[in-house]
């Protein structure tokens, strides 16, 4: 496999940033060719001797390559360090984890924001419209690189959901256990549609400038704002922001009468909103979102789910969350009755939580239990090394 | 409905305890065989066929709380409807399809009946006998609702909607022209009483019957 690949450039940055870049093209899922990808990647823990250990991880829209333990240069704690590392769920001493930059990302995976080879600046709007499937075939080439060719478990929640099923729809022999969390099979009209706000709000925002922003040195601040605000309300629940903020009046004792952010919760948002524009890029923002919006692996399969199925030998693990109403338990139903149809090896398990769609990010020791009572059960069947006494969940 | 079963035996290498009359299901199922657990609680029978019998299982789970149990000890288990997900099965995917002490609860069970003998090349499938003679003498001199070691709930909280005989069942199976490859009279705690399901006492005199169906 090793032709295929370019060594990593000389001026690549020192490790955290790990990068690989793909000597022959990627043909996407659009017809249209795209050459020297690069993905931006994480490694945790060690690969074993039979390379049999390796759990790929794919991140949401908005996640990146941290999944653990603290960013050396900005001090972030990783998006799942709940979840990941020695001794955790996902464990470090055991399990070789790999999380990747998505194609079409802006955390150092080949995107919008990075310069286009052939036109020398940024591609921007140039830049071609991937797909979920475009995502998974450059991880799969990612873990070539990697020399694994097996799979122990492929996971993630969200848009991560869809790649764990891309994954085991296209790749089923490269897959042990797929742990698909908060997704599903196709994005819902109400899905595309909060997508749609998002995207209008950055194209409204007049510093977009067409998408060429980066070239005129502008940054459509406000439109990426409004569109992470909205779709942060989408994350969460009526219960769950009730219980943070009620209507309780931020720094003020009455109402202002005016349209400053008299409201906590209005507060929170706007906070929201403005940190977000400062770690994301908004043409990404619009890549991203519309990836998510094609994905319908029925429709890929004929219109019927289990097809994409059809003779699988991957376990499954599906979780819902009883709260999250951008990806509501019905949809993982749905698969698990497509999985059914094919008498597939499949757990599934809706786990109680008022946080909404971001409950998989947070510390929900029932979704950890569960998660940790699979990953444990299917390292037992493929013969890895069991999970030690001690540790903090042990 | 059956008292709550034992956590899922999980000490590797420790000999084996599990309910009696799961005891019972399990040694019906040859090793290796591909096993449906409709009704399956916290998988403990899934978790001793898996470890002891090398059993290529799947559990069918309505409670939530008792599929996270499962789930949590490593089983394949889902949370659904027996009476409606059954149907998403396809024929013939497993060898046994296991329904203990549910079919009574269920709204229609002979269409159960059916999809288990649909998705299974043999079902395997136990109730509590209301023909027992506990139970005749308590509704014909107590004049209520029996309640018996076997159905322990009073009338206004029963699950138990379709209780039947063990006579009732067999005409049931005879009705829908499925074979009875054996019938297993039980005691209340689970135990195999010394004499046949199919035979003349076990309508008076059993407690509970266990059934391995198939279709000719």
């Amino acid at each position: 496999m090793a032709p295929e690949f370019a060594p990593p450039p000389a001026s690549a940055p020192a490790a955290p940033d790990l990068k690989m870049t793909l000597e022959s093209p990627l043909v996407l899922q659009s017809g249209v060719t795209l050459s020297r990808v690069t993905l931006a990647y994480q490694t945790y823990g060690t690969l074993n001797a039979a390379r049999t250990n390796c759990v790929l991880v794919c991140h949401a829209l908005t996640g990146n390559q941290y999944l653990a333990g603290v960013h050396p240069a900005t001090g972030k704690r990783g998006w799942w360090d709940d979840l990941v590392g020695p001794g955790k769920v996902i464990d470090t001493d055991r399990f070789f984890v790999v999380c990747a930059n998505v194609l079409g990302g802006c955390m150092g995976s080949t995107g919008p924001k990075e310069i286009d080879p052939g036109a020398g600046k940024p591609w921007g709007l140039r830049f071609p419209v991937i797909t979920i499937r475009d995502m998974v075939q450059a991880q799969a080439k990612l873990l070539d690189y990697l020399g694994v060719e097996k799979l122990f478990c492929v996971t993630g929640g969200s848009m991560g959901a869809m790649q764990v099923l891309e994954w085991a729809s296209r790749y089923p022999t490269r897959v042990f256990a797929a742990v698909p969390i908060a997704g599903s099979y196709r994005h819902s009209a109400q899905n595309i549609a909060f997508h749609e706000v998002g995207r209008q709000a950055i194209m409204a925002d007049p510093d977009w400038s067409h998408g060429n922003y980066l070239e005129v040195d502008k940054i459509p601040k406000r439109g990426l704002a409004v569109a992470r605000m909205a779709a942060h309300i989408t994350y969460l629940s009526e219960a769950a922001l009730h219980r943070k903020f009620g209507r309780r009046l931020q720094d003020r004792e009455t109402l202002t009468y005016g349209f400053d952010a008299d409201f906590q919760v209005e507060s929170y948002l706007r906070h929201q909103g403005y940190t977000f524009v400062d770690r994301f890029d908004a043409n990404s923002y619009l890549y991203i979102t519309r990836a998510m919006d094609y994905f319908d692996l029925a429709q890929e399969n004929g219109g019927v789910l289990a097809n994409a199925f059809k003779g699988t030998p991957v376990r499954y693990c599906l979780i819902s969350f009883s709260s999250d109403w951008l990806f509501p338990t019905e949809e993982s139903r749905a698969i698990v009755r497509a999985l059914n149809a094919v008498a597939a090896n499949v757990s599934f398990v809706e786990v109680e939580s008022d946080k909404g769609h971001d409950a998989f990010l947070l510390d929900e020791p029932e979704f950890h239990q569960t998660l940790q009572g699979f990953i444990d059960g299917s390292a037992e069947i493929c013969g890895l090394p069991p999970r030690l006494a001690k540790g903090p969940r042990a | 409905m059956s008292p709550a079963a034992a956590g899922p035996e999980t000490a590797a290498g420790a000999a084996p305890r599990i309910r009696v009359d799961l005891q019972q299901v399990a040694d019906l199922v040859p090793a290796g065989s591909r096993v449906l657990d409709v009704g399956c609680g916290d998988g403990t029978l899934l978790a001793y066929l898996t470890r002891f019998k090398r059993v290529d299982g799947r559990g069918l789970e309505l409670s939530m709380a008792r599929v996270r149990a499962a789930v949590t000890h490593g089983l394949p288990v889902i949370q659904g409807n027996l009476e409606t997900d059954l149907k998403d099965y396809p024929s013939g995917a497993f060898d046994f399809v296991v329904l203990s002490q549910t079919l009574q609860a269920t709204h229609n069970p002979r269409a159960v009946m059916e999809e288990l003998l649909r998705i299974g090349r043999r079902a395997i499938v136990s109730f509590p006998n209301f023909g027992h003679w506990r139970v005749r003498l308590s509704v014909m001199f107590g004049g209520r609702m029996p309640v018996t070691p076997m159905l322990s709930d009073p009338w206004f909280e029963t699950p138990n909607i379709h209780l039947c005989t063990v006579l009732d069942f067999i005409d049931l199976c005879r009705l829908m022209g499925v074979r009875i490859e054996a019938g297993f009279a039980l005691d209340a705690t689970g135990q195999r009483r010394g004499f046949a399901a199919t035979g003349k006492r076990a309508n008076l005199f059993c407690e509970q019957a266990l059934f391995v169906l198939t279709r000719p």
